[in-house]
């Protein structure tokens, strides 16, 4: 009641916002008419994928704040779903992708229930460890491919197989529906008894269970969902790349990105997932492409910097820039009246 | 039964090198709470420095191995100056992503500039030499780095115990505001520490090139296995990283011999999983 009450009090600027935002939303699906060079859809396509991944690792990292290097694993299961349904049993990939999500989702809960127990620095590299422990499985686990992974053959285009090979549109349009079902769910989380929890988790576990907060049972649901939504983004990329194998999917390499581009962007932010995959991934493509005839790397050594220099003058990301402004922007209007 | 104390004497002495690479990420983990997670780039970097230094002049790595040490004390010190310093107090998180951001920066430096081939140093001192002891095969350069780990270990034990440097470490560790009311310098001891860490791996990066391969990823699970000793042995109990380091040495080596080369690491991060399951602080953790 006492939000809502709050919330009414801005009612006609809020709606002015949520107006401009669903109009911008109302264009995005149109991109693909603009412009038609593919490798500008190609990065399009990673923007909106990498920034689901985020916002997947964000409920349980960002609301929730059990910071987890694990992430991989539950979108390599994701990946594997897909893929397995598509290359072994012949089958149309839409079935794999649910089972996928749900088998992260049964794993991420499994695996993570014992380590709950621990706290910091030990929780973190006991999740590094479980992604080495899974990396080297898939390698030698034969019946899903081992370390040659499974390459997809050639099936029908379309919705019903998901994969085209003449365009991208429909690439696009799927990454955006995956986009607006983890925004979504996100959204509706952060509105919700649900996402105070979280919240209530991240900020104080004793005083949360004082007040009746299972904190359990709200990390290991968070933890659920996380590795549900992220295995659904696996799957997708698993469709983009028609394959998988254990490193490009499985590993600490990917386990980073999912937590670096939050960071970037904003830990526990609902934009930042959206403003760091904005940033980074842009940058990443674009100097692969045009900075590739340096020598390899160079597009590395700038997300590196501009994650040390993020972490240590704005460990908010690019929101506490954006905060930053906004309160100085209001300041300098009311110091004019 | 020869097979048997072969292996296990393989296990030790690889045990010996984690725990030399263990010792300085245990230090700086247990003064500063802090993970250092380039820890395994400065390996490589001190590895790079030993690798040109012995090819270009004909150093031996055993004399690099001081270059590298002075080489890493000083990246280290200046990591803490321009990285560490600045996220001291902010959350626990920030100064392990900020060395991942570094650890990302030298990787990819490094890949840049001497590209991704491994590099392969020949005709230094102690290289492909063995003895044989009672029919087991000890590698020579393997053994010399054991010898230096333990006695490096021990060095570094005394510092913390038994000189007045060492004390203010641990008073700086236990209680900072405390510490400094009592006239030490913390800033200054913390400076030292991520040197002295980096000192450690440095000496180590120096003296790997007489038998193992340079390339711009070899830190990376060095660096793994490290976190895991480390974690493993409990919160900055340099004993503590001694033994898990040998633990995972032997752990690694009769998995990889009994079982499976590829089951080395799934055993070694298993055993991990295990010890923490039932000690959440680690072996010598309280």
């Amino acid at each position: 009641m006492v939000t809502a009450m709050t919330l009414t009090g801005k009612r006609t600027k809020r709606d002015l916002f949520w107006l401009g935002l669903l109009a911008l939303f109302a264009v995005i699906p149109l991109t693909p008419w603009f412009t038609r060079s593919t490798f500008a859809q190609h990065v399009m396509i990673q923007v909106l994928l990498y920034a689901s991944m985020a916002q997947a690792w964000n409920i349980l990292g960002g609301y929730c704040g059990q910071v987890s290097f694990g992430h991989s694993v539950f979108f390599g299961i994701g990946a594997y779903g897909t893929a397995m349904a598509v290359v072994k049993f012949g089958l149309i990939p839409w079935p794999g992708i649910l089972a996928g999500a749900v088998i992260a989702a049964v794993v991420a809960v499994a695996i993570s229930y014992p380590c709950f127990k621990l706290k910091g620095h030990y929780f973190a590299i006991a999740t590094f460890a479980i992604v080495e422990i899974f990396n080297r499985l898939f390698m030698v686990w034969y019946w899903v491919g081992g370390a040659l992974g499974l390459d997809y053959g050639f099936t029908q285009p379309g919705w019903k197989n998901f994969v085209w090979y003449q365009t991208k549109d429909c690439c696009f349009y799927g990454v955006l529906l995956l986009f607006i079902l983890v925004f979504g769910i996100v959204r509706w989380i952060e509105k919700h008894r649900f996402g105070f929890y979280l919240r209530a988790v991240r900020e104080g576990q004793d005083t949360a269970e004082s007040l009746g907060v299972d904190s359990t049972r709200v990390k290991l649901s968070a933890m659920a969902l996380s590795a549900f939504l992220a295995a659904l983004c696996g799957a997708f990329f698993a469709q983009y790349n028609y394959r998988v194998d254990p490193p490009m999917v499985m590993s600490l390499d990917m386990s980073m990105k999912f937590v670096l581009i939050t960071i970037l962007g904003g830990l526990g932010t609902f934009y930042g997932p959206l403003l760091g995959a904005a940033l980074l991934i842009p940058l990443q493509e674009y100097t692969r492409a045009y900075l590739g005839g340096i020598g390899g790397g160079v597009d590395l050594i700038i997300f590196g910097l501009l994650i040390i220099i993020v972490v240590v003058y704005q460990p908010k990301g690019i929101m506490g820039i954006l905060d930053r402004v906004y309160v100085r922007f209001k300041r300098s209007r009311e110091g004019g009246k | 039964m020869a097979t048997f104390l072969q292996v296990a004497f393989d296990g030790l002495l690889n045990g010996l090198l984690y725990a030399l690479v263990a010792a300085g990420l245990s230090l700086i983990w247990g003064v500063m709470d802090v993970i250092n997670f380039a820890h395994g780039e400065f390996l490589m970097v001190a590895m790079y420095l030993s690798y040109w230094l012995g090819f270009i002049w004909k150093v031996d790595p055993l004399v690099s191995s001081v270059a590298g040490g002075a080489f890493v004390f000083i990246l280290g010190a200046l990591t803490y100056r321009l990285v560490i310093s600045r996220t001291i107090g902010k959350s626990a998180m920030s100064a392990l992503l900020a060395t991942f951001g570094l650890s990302m920066l030298l990787k990819n430096v490094c890949l840049n500039r001497f590209s991704p081939n491994f590099r392969i140093l020949q005709h230094t001192l102690l290289g492909g030499k063995t003895f044989n002891l009672a029919g087991i095969i000890i590698p020579l350069p393997q053994l010399v780095i054991g010898l230096v780990a333990l006695a490096l270990l021990y060095l570094i034990y005394l510092l913390v115990k038994k000189t007045r440097l060492g004390w203010a470490i641990q008073a700086t560790a236990m209680d900072k505001e405390a510490a400094e009311l009592m006239g030490i310098n913390t800033e200054r001891i913390y400076l030292l520490v991520f040197g002295l860490g980096g000192a450690c791996v440095g000496i180590a990066g120096g003296l790997l090139p007489s038998y193992l391969a340079v390339h711009p990823e070899v830190g990376g699970l060095f660096s793994l296995i490290a976190f895991v000793c480390v974690a493993m042995g409990g919160f900055g109990s340099i004993p503590g990283a001694l033994l898990a380091s040998l633990l995972i040495g032997l752990v690694e080596a009769f998995a990889g011999f009994y079982i499976a080369p590829v089951f080395k690491y799934v055993a070694v991060f298993g055993l991990y999983l295990v010890v923490v399951m039932v000690r959440p602080r680690g072996l010598f953790g309280w």
